[in-house]
């Protein structure tokens, strides 16, 4: 896993609530087999005219000043919909490695920290602060530091985030995950000698 | 103490909980598909690792598989050469890593969340994961289920486990009783569009209440699936006689004594009477009408005697720039009404709505009438053994005789990856769970409803109520 420890980067608007992951990256996007290449997949409806090419001018991250953003700032419930994990790979792979939201869908959330996004969750009137502040100035940057758990704006004001400790230490550590659970496998083998007891039809498959 | 149901089926397989870390959760049943696995198995064999249990995975393949009745290789590769080579890998992978699977000819393809508890693959008590959010269907059984992403799946894969922090339980008590031509879908979008797309985020939600009882079990399988469109990632019903006469002789389902010694056990499930949930909802439904979207997520919903809403009626500025685009997208004015909307397509199918009760339902509806001119009508049955039985009982007679196309199963229009699609600005009536901009095709509006709605919507070219129909 990418670890992540602080950023200060330019900060994109995309002031929109619900946004499902068809809308992060449509499903035509998905009949591959690889884990890169979505970085053209992202936001394809909304970024494009018709062909999947012509950038939109009208598209918040189309616009110059939002070149180069690595913080998507996003309404509430971001991410909702499918389990598609092509969603955060393109968000990743556009260049973003932080998303402010009020909420989170579960699945989405639990997919960004997989690779190496954080999900950074602050109360709606926040965001919607943030929103103002981010489409009054151009350049505006924010500093998100995991390790404190906050997110300063360009003039001091500090936000403290909440984040799950293990989780947090994961990231903080670029954990390999599968290599952490497997560290654990002879109480996964008692586990399973115990089910098997417990419930033997679970395990009559084949 | 007492415990709901999702405190006893996680307790049950929970490997390692030590505070300060996530807890280390087991799952006994992991589907898996072609679109969301190739990367899993491919982050698999690059880390070296095996599948560490190949009897607890089953793959099919549903989503890129094309629904039309002949499906020979080479007919799907000169059709889409990317939806091929995902169908090839999984068949590679399934080898290599010795996993059954249900293959296009395999009689029993289907979507996944249709044959899982159709096989018998799925029962009470269970843990089951699968790449892909509708896994909540499931939990229809009285098993905790839900949707992971393609590095979980690899997680799974390698492990047979799941690092989880534990979610809040929420119990949605749903009571009352259905009018004739209402169903499950209306109770799941009306639910919906009262508790919000987001009200079950960081929860497992339990139905129960006079309402669900009363629902058979495809009814609650449509009823669970839908409950990802809460935010929910899993939904459950406790698993009763009505769980067990449906369960009983499914091909992977344990038999004989085996299958009594189950029963007994899952018995046990249900949540005890003073149970404790974190967040309570309760619903009537008596007297509901039937519900059609009219924006685009399934919280914008209003019932068929209604009219589309008014963004100015709305106070909060978020929403209303939300209804905005919604209108904007779907191509509708305020204070249009419901059975004015005329539609291009009608989409029978999906794991929502295809199993063999939704076909009946819709067939009732259409038998001795036709297709409006000018409406492209499909029926997707879930799998193929639901399209068999349809033949066998002459509903695929009754539709095809009535103009609708006769497919084979897959996932199909609800997602649009195999080439059932709408094309820009083409309507749909759609029995499917998703009304997003562009789900069932670039620019495609999607209105969903159930399975009688949308058969009656082909009949008469528009929505009607159909109570009256």
């Amino acid at each position: 896993m990418e670890p992540f420890t602080r950023l200060k980067g330019l900060v994109a608007p995309l002031n929109r609530t619900n946004v499902n992951t068809d809308e992060i990256t449509p499903a035509r996007f998905l009949k591959t087999i690889s884990r890169t290449g979505f970085a053209q997949a992202l936001f394809a409806n909304w970024r494009y005219l018709g062909d999947d090419q012509t950038p939109n001018p009208d598209f918040v991250l189309n616009q110059p000043r939002y070149q180069g953003a690595t913080i998507l700032l996003a309404g509430d419930n971001f991410g909702c919909g499918s389990s598609r994990e092509h969603a955060p790979w393109a968000i990743r792979e556009y260049g973003f490695r932080c998303v402010i939201a009020p909420s989170f869908a579960d699945i989405f959330y639990n997919n960004c920290f997989n690779n190496g996004i954080l999900p950074v969750t602050l109360p709606e009137p926040t965001v919607l602060e943030l929103f103002k502040e981010v489409e009054a100035t151009e350049g505006y940057t924010l500093e998100v530091d995991l390790e404190a758990q906050t997110v300063t704006t360009p003039d001091g004001r500090v936000f403290q985030f909440p984040i799950d400790a293990f989780r947090k230490q994961a990231m903080l550590q670029g954990l390999d995950n599968i290599g952490w659970t497997l560290s654990h496998l002879d109480e996964i083998r008692a586990f399973e000698e115990r089910r098997q007891q417990e419930a033997p039809w679970v395990f009559s498959l084949k | 103490m007492p415990k709901s149901m999702f405190e006893k089926i996680w307790e049950a397989h929970v490997v390692r909980d030590v505070p300060g870390e996530s807890t280390i959760l087991y799952i006994d049943r992991h589907l898996v598909h072609e679109a969301t696995s190739p990367q899993a198995f491919a982050g698999l064999k690059a880390a070296g690792r095996k599948v560490r249990r190949p009897d607890a995975t089953i793959a099919v393949l549903d989503h890129n598989v094309p629904t039309l009745q002949v499906r020979g290789r080479r007919v799907l590769e000169l059709v889409d050469q990317a939806s091929a080579l995902c169908i090839t890998t999984m068949e590679q992978h399934a080898r290599e890593f010795g996993i059954t699977l249900f293959d296009m000819n395999d009689e029993r393809q289907g979507i996944v969340h249709i044959i899982g508890p159709e096989q018998g693959l799925t029962l009470p008590g269970m843990t089951i994961v699968c790449g892909d959010s509708h896994t909540s269907t499931h939990g229809a059984v009285g098993a905790l289920a839900f949707g992971i992403g393609t590095s979980e799946i690899e997680h799974v894969l390698a492990t047979q486990c799941l690092l989880q922090k534990k979610p809040r339980s929420m119990n949605i008590r749903i009571e009352g009783s259905l009018g004739p031509g209402i169903t499950a879908k209306d109770i799941a979008l009306y639910m919906i569009g009262r508790l919000g797309t987001g009200v079950g985020t960081g929860h497992v939600v339990e139905f129960s209440g006079s309402a669900v009882r009363s629902l058979s079990m495809e009814g609650r399988m449509t009823l669970c699936n839908m409950a990802i469109e809460a935010g929910a990632r899993a939904g459950m019903v406790a698993p009763d006689e009505t769980t067990f006469a449906y369960l009983k002789g499914r091909p992977f389902a344990p038999k004989g004594a085996l299958f009594e010694k189950a029963v007994e056990a899952w018995k046990q499930l249900p949540s005890d009477p003073d149970a404790h949930f974190d967040t309570v909802h309760e619903i009537n439904i008596d007297g509901l009408a039937p519900q059609v979207t009219w924006g685009t997520n399934p919280g914008m919903v209003v019932d068929v005697t209604g009219r589309v809403p008014d963004p100015a009626d709305e106070s909060d500025p978020q929403k209303r720039r939300a209804y905005e685009r919604a209108l904007e997208y779907m191509g509708l004015e305020p204070g249009q009404k419901i059975t004015d909307i005329r539609v291009d397509t009608v989409f029978i199918g999906s794991c929502t709505n295809s199993r063999l009760e939704d076909l009946r339902l819709a067939a009732q509806v259409v038998k001795g009438r036709h297709v409006a001119p000018g409406v492209r009508a499909l029926v997707v049955p879930g799998s193929m053994q639901v399209r068999r039985m349809a033949e066998e009982e002459g509903l695929a007679d009754i539709f095809r005789e009535a103009g609708f196309e006769w497919r084979a199963s897959g996932c199909s229009m609800c997602i649009a990856m195999n080439g059932d699609r709408l094309s820009e600005g083409e309507r749909c009536a759609s029995t499917s769970n998703r009304n997003f901009e562009g789900r069932q095709g670039k620019g495609g509006r999607t209105h969903l409803v159930s399975p009688p709605m949308a058969a009656a919507a082909a009949i008469a070219g528009h929505f009607v109520d159909i109570r009256d129909f």
